[in-house]
């Protein structure tokens, strides 16, 4: 749920990765926070096991500027991505404003991507919303990997209704920003119409 | 997409009840946080804490524990204590949002919980007033003002 603060000129949105275990979601968000000017950016957080698998969220709070003397800051989460924590996405999915879907390119994990999109729907829809009218875009990560599946299939499979997709390998940062403003404008651009 | 509007005077009607609960209760600091971890209002000592992550972190942890709730068929666990060696937690449901009640060795539990049931009272009301405000009765919304182009600027490098 976005949140407009006419006291303080804010506009505040939420934003969440979602997507296959492995499949970079967390690796996203470490890459802006690094390549993020310290004043437009909070702490991040991440909630994560020993291991460094997500265990409940990751959070990157960032300011994008100004846009009529309100300033827009964007709340970032990743849900973690393992089958067994679907209780956990749920909860991250309330109030979102907007989704990444992160898919993992690499053909064996084509399954895997199937499965975590339908689990997206399903859960947006136990909440009320329809992944076809929220502000949405997907990004293939892992496009620098050998055993990356083509992009045609990738859409075929992940793409139907042909939503803004990015080809990215979010270790080394291609695609992570392009995602990030693709999603971000489509949410700000969707506040305007409903408001 | 569901939008919360606050307007100046509706957050200072709510700044001043996280100001007297933070004062009555002799609380370090009170945090009010929307449901989803936005920071909605603060009082008290709060320029060496980091709110933004303070009040996601909160509402995640209220989330799972409502999460929990369900699980037992409860229909919701309406508080949580928080007890430290020095700092102590106290954390409300209210309407739509969160009431979060930092406090040290100058108050105590029975204190914070005597003033946050009048507080809560008091926030409830006041969310209750915000719900049932007619769009009409304000002027142009920020959001009519935004032209396409102004979202475009603010993405171009």
């Amino acid at each position: 749920m976005s949140f407009i603060n006419y006291s303080s000129r804010e506009i505040n949105c939420k934003l969440v990765y979602y997507g296959p275990g492995l499949g970079g979601k967390t690796t996203n968000l470490q890459y802006i926070y690094q390549k993020t000017n310290p004043d437009a950016k909070g702490k991040m957080i991440s909630l994560a096991t020993e291991t460094e698998r997500t265990l409940f969220f990751d959070f990157l709070p960032l300011s994008l500027g100004e846009i009529r003397g309100f300033k827009t800051r964007f709340h970032l989460y990743t849900v973690p991505g393992q089958v067994f924590y679907d209780a956990s996405r749920k909860l991250i999915l309330k109030g979102v404003d907007g989704v990444v879907f992160v898919a993992d390119s690499q053909i064996e994990r084509m399954e895997a991507n199937i499965e975590a999109l339908e689990n997206l729907r399903i859960n947006l829809q136990e909440q009320g919303y329809n992944l076809e009218k929220l502000p949405y875009v997907i990004q293939y990560n892992k496009r620098d990997l050998p055993n990356a599946a083509p992009l045609a299939e990738l859409r075929e499979l992940l793409n139907p209704t042909n939503v803004p997709e990015f080809e990215a390998a979010a270790v080394s940062g291609q695609g992570v920003f392009d995602t990030l403003k693709a999603v971000a404008k489509s949410v700000l651009t969707e506040l305007k119409r409903g408001g | 997409m569901s939008t919360q509007v606050m307007f100046p005077e509706e957050q200072e009607a709510i700044n001043n009840i996280c100001f007297r609960l933070q004062r009555d209760a002799n609380a370090r600091a009170v945090l009010l946080i929307g449901r989803d971890g936005q920071p909605m209002a603060e009082a008290g000592e709060v320029a060496e804490l980091d709110t933004t992550s303070l009040s996601s972190l909160t509402a995640g942890n209220v989330a799972a524990t409502g999460a929990i709730s369900q699980l037992l068929s409860e229909k919701e666990f309406g508080s949580q204590f928080h007890e430290g060696e020095r700092a102590h937690v106290h954390i409300t449901l209210i309407a739509k949002a969160i009431m979060l009640v930092l406090f040290d060795e100058r108050s105590s539990l029975g204190l914070v919980r005597l003033r946050v049931r009048k507080a809560a009272e008091e926030m409830n009301r006041q969310f209750e007033a915000m719900n049932n405000r007619k769009p009409e009765d304000r002027g142009p919304s920020v959001l009519d003002e935004i032209s396409d182009s102004d979202i475009d600027n603010l993405f171009n490098d």
